[in-house]
């Protein structure tokens, strides 16, 4: 029986659980540090979706609260790129969830008070499944930065959420996306718990001028890397795994 | 640690406060994906196994219940085989899911799944695992996912089960969830501090 095992999670290039600069984590980080384990079937096997889930508009924030006839107010974008495992194979079927602000920086949740106003026309939230080739694209509206309760003048750079449900639910990942060029990433205390600079710049969409829709939308590339599978080590046995 | 040829998977975010938005926009008032939420619902009228609740809350370090977090569950069938293809174990129920979502309320702080006891797995050596339902939770001010694992009382395999036998004595009781009654049973999250739960890093 093949070993679908994955990679060792690198805890040193992960946030760690307390970062004081994001004050948030003070009292929702765990003292110890998780405890380690076998892989059993109970992390390898993960849910799976099909395409068959997802609607037609479900990757459009442009139309998918709009109106009809109307639509959200900002910059139009698309989004795309391709999720790949730490052995560079792409990941086919994984279900990308994304949510963000508005052009204005504002939520479409009961807890944003922010000053920004909602747009009618704006829901925030989208989602789709890559393709053979690991690959997702989506439109939607360039988010705002926001300020946020931090304990001093804090901004997020704008931002997209990303969830991702890689084939194993050891794949299981939540982050952010940013912007290239935006000031604000190297501010922002979120931004922060990541130990290295590289790894920021991991979550740095570029711009993505060949994608670019002359007289239409910007174009934004964003790979995203999950955690791959150990196979290769004993590539001579499990080749093709 | 990481080998040459191997890339660095993407860090980690906070969900942050408004993860329902991305994950479970219709518990929101956003009306999405046909009014339905994605696994929101893990069982059919056909689904085989006893039915459970699973209920509890999440709590920080500082006391104060998590309004704002979100917590998924991922879990074999009644006879232990797991609703996926890396599962080879045996055919599993055609009519179970596998996987819930559910945020904690935005005024209790509860959430709570209705589901079905799973069934023992094997570990990859062939020793089995008793009963388990593996955990995620994410929310603001939680840098990565937190995976724990939900055990039951009064099971016996949970005296020879690999990873509760690997966990500190003075620790264990945080994986094992409460009987309330018959169909029911709560298991708390303590984010930190003393009755901390176990977190793990499989
Ligand atoms: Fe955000």
């Amino acid at each position: 029986m093949a070993e679908n095992v994955y990679i060792e999670r690198d805890r040193d290039w992960q946030p760690p659980a307390l970062t004081p600069a994001y004050r948030s984590t003070t009292f929702r980080s765990p003292n110890h540090k998780p405890l380690r384990f076998d892989q059993t079937i109970s992390e390898i096997a993960g849910p799976t979706f099909g395409h068959d889930i997802i609607g037609e508009l479900d990757n459009d924030l442009i139309l998918n609260f709009a109106k009809p006839g109307e639509e959200p107010i900002g910059e139009r974008i698309m989004v795309h790129g391709r999720i790949l495992d730490q052995n560079a194979r792409p990941v086919p079927g994984v279900l990308v969830e994304f949510w963000q602000a508005n052009a204005g920086g504002r939520y479409r949740h009961k807890n944003d008070a922010y000053l920004a106003p909602l747009d009618p026309n704006f829901g925030g939230c989208g989602r789709t499944v890559t393709n053979a080739d690991g690959y997702f694209s989506f439109r939607t509206i360039r988010p705002g930065p926001y300020p946020w309760p931090n304990g001093g003048n804090d901004w997020r750079p704008a931002h997209i959420h990303f969830s991702l449900f890689g084939s194993g639910f050891a794949q299981r990942l939540i982050s952010q996306m940013y912007f290239e060029g935006d000031p604000l990433i190297w501010l922002c205390p979120i931004v922060g718990v990541i130990p290295d600079k590289k790894g920021i710049e991991q979550l740095i969409a570029r711009l993505d001028m060949d994608a670019t829709i002359p007289m239409d939308l910007i174009a934004y590339k964003f790979d995203i890397i999950l955690r791959g599978n150990n196979s290769t080590m004993f590539e001579n046995k499990l080749e093709g795994n | 640690m990481t080998k040459p040829n191997i890339l660095h998977e993407s860090p980690s975010q906070t969900a942050g406060p408004y993860v329902h938005i991305g994950c479970a926009p219709n518990f929101v008032g956003i009306q999405m994906y046909g009014g339905k939420d994605l696994a929101s619902n893990m069982l059919d009228p056909e689904t085989s196994g006893e039915r459970i609740t699973l209920t509890g809350t999440i709590t920080d370090g500082d006391g104060k219940l998590v309004l704002d977090g979100l917590v998924e569950i991922w879990q074999a069938d009644a006879n232990g085989v797991y609703p996926s293809a890396a599962d080879t174990s045996g055919t599993a129920d055609p009519h179970f899911t596998g996987f819930g979502r559910c945020p904690t309320n935005l005024d209790t702080g509860i959430y709570q799944f209705q589901t079905i006891k799973p069934g023992q797995t094997k570990m990859r050596d062939g020793r089995a695992q008793a009963p388990h339902i593996t955990m995620w939770i994410v929310a603001r001010g939680i840098n990565i996912g937190l995976q724990t694992r939900v055990y039951f009382p009064d099971e016996s395999a949970n005296a020879t089960d690999p990873l509760l036998q690997s966990v500190p004595e003075d620790r264990r009781h945080t994986l094992i969830a409460h009987k309330l009654d018959d169909q029911t049973y709560q298991f708390n999250i303590v984010l930190q501090g003393d009755e901390e739960t176990v977190f793990l890093d499989i």
